[in-house]
């Protein structure tokens, strides 16, 4: 069996749209890990032990559990106590919590090498503490966190094929369906895999961008 | 729940949370090690070399792990690389790894004010010197939790060299489901070994940080 790139032209409409789910649940999964990762990350460091305490068992949690039974957890169990979310959202959710839990440890690995004296420094001006950490902490952690984020953003977008357990036809789930119906499985998989690599050159294109950008001295 | 079950099938899945866990620990050490490496490349390196180095990262990490041991395990023959199923996890899990980490100790290089070596040149100290007194120390601060995490994610990857029929943990636990009919034993027990591996990867990871942040600390 010779390699076809017909196989691959026919069906590539089909594996772009697909492509258009992955990148939706990457896209809102970055989001959510973002804005969530900087809260937990937050919390995390507080001086209040019982915030400090959830937020170490919700890393424990999304860090120790397979983000496939996470998945089925959100899907599954929460119309149980009355959130009958729809799959996209659902899937979404999952990913992007999930990978908050990461995002969060690596801005605290990276706020650790900001200067206590900076923080000391706002508090005697009188900055308050929300326009510390928006203002001073936070740009500086994501500038220096920024490769290890953009490490865990590809991560991400490989880890959306999982929706497809919960029946969101992305990326890894129409490749499969394509390969039953043409039994051409490296032709569908190489061009996925290519989709894939395609999606996460632009991610880290941006990153490195953005690193140029905020780079200091 | 039958219990004479695992006293059958203990042995078994003992052995494959044995490889596992060598599985994991060389290819991750080993992917540290390479990733450590390149990234000193890429900084101190020439810029062809940062180039090549680059590409490597991208394509390494842009593409599935599955795909990466399928490409070396099945088509290495081809090229006269003839590996046994675990040699071939391994070296695969090795490459793997390494751009991911190499990222992380990127960000790590990043984090120190360029000031701060220039000044230590002013007082001539060697390169050497400069990265094992100077950078290495610090850079350990923002990479420690990042590095955990990473760690954490391999663990979980570990699974997917069963595809390749190394004996480790998912495969046993696959085996045993498929001979003995049972599915919630086995997976609990499967799920209960990653999750003692992954609470001692963090534990690990709180005591290597709190060392590395012991200078931060005001007494």
């Amino acid at each position: 069996m010779n390699f076809s790139f017909e196989v691959i032209w026919h069906n590539l409409p089909y594996l772009l749209a697909a492509a258009r789910w992955t990148l939706l649940i990457s896209l809102g999964g970055m989001a959510i890990s973002l804005v969530w990762g900087i809260f937990l990350c937050a919390g995390r460091i507080s001086r209040g032990s019982v915030i400090r305490s959830l937020a170490r068992l919700y890393i424990s949690f999304f860090r120790g559990v397979p983000l496939l039974v996470q998945l089925l957890m959100f899907y599954y169990m929460l119309p149980y106590v009355g959130l009958d979310l729809p799959a996209i959202a659902a899937a979404i959710l999952a990913v992007g919590m999930c990978s908050a839990a990461y995002t969060a440890e690596i801005l605290r690995g990276a706020l650790q090498t900001i200067p206590a004296g900076q923080t000391e420094a706002a508090q005697a001006l009188g900055i308050p503490t929300l326009s510390l950490w928006r203002r001073i902490l936070v740009p500086q952690a994501i500038r220096i966190g920024l490769p290890s984020l953009v490490n865990e953003l590809i991560l991400l977008v490989k880890v959306s094929s999982l929706a497809s357990v919960v029946g969101i036809g992305e990326l890894t789930r129409i490749s499969q369906n394509i390969t039953g119906e043409t039994y051409r499985p490296l032709e569908i998989f190489i061009a996925a895999a290519v989709i894939y690599f395609l999606i996460n050159l632009v991610i880290s294109g941006l990153g490195r961008l953005a690193e140029k950008r905020l780079e200091v001295g | 729940m039958e219990l004479d079950l695992f006293i059958r099938y203990g042995p078994a899945l003992l052995s494959g949370f044995g490889v596992t866990i060598l599985c994991w620990l060389v290819g991750s050490i080993g992917g540290l090690v390479l990733g450590f490496l390149l990234a000193c490349l890429y900084r101190f390196g020439p810029k062809a070399l940062g180039w090549l180095i680059y590409i490597y990262v991208e394509i390494i990490r842009g593409t599935p792990f599955m795909i990466q041991l399928f490409i070396l395990y099945y088509g290495g023959p081809y090229v006269g690389l003839v590996l046994s199923p675990m040699q071939a996890g391994i070296l695969s899990f090795i490459i793997y790894g390494s751009p991911y980490f190499s990222e992380i100790f990127r960000s790590g290089f990043n984090a120190i004010p360029k000031g701060q070596i220039e000044a230590a040149r002013c007082v001539g100290l060697s390169e050497r010197r400069i990265l094992m007194r100077i950078i290495l120390p610090q850079m350990l601060v923002p990479t420690t939790a990042p590095l955990t995490n990473f760690f954490i994610i391999l663990t979980k990857e570990t699974a997917i060299l069963s595809v390749v029929t190394v004996p480790e943990l998912l495969y046993e636990t696959q085996t045993m489901a498929a001979e003995t009919f049972t599915f919630v034993e086995p997976f609990l027990v499967l799920s209960l070994f990653y999750w003692v591996l992954v609470i001692g990867t963090s534990w690990v990871g709180e005591r290597v940080e709190a060392r590395v942040t012991r200078h931060l600390r005001r007494v």
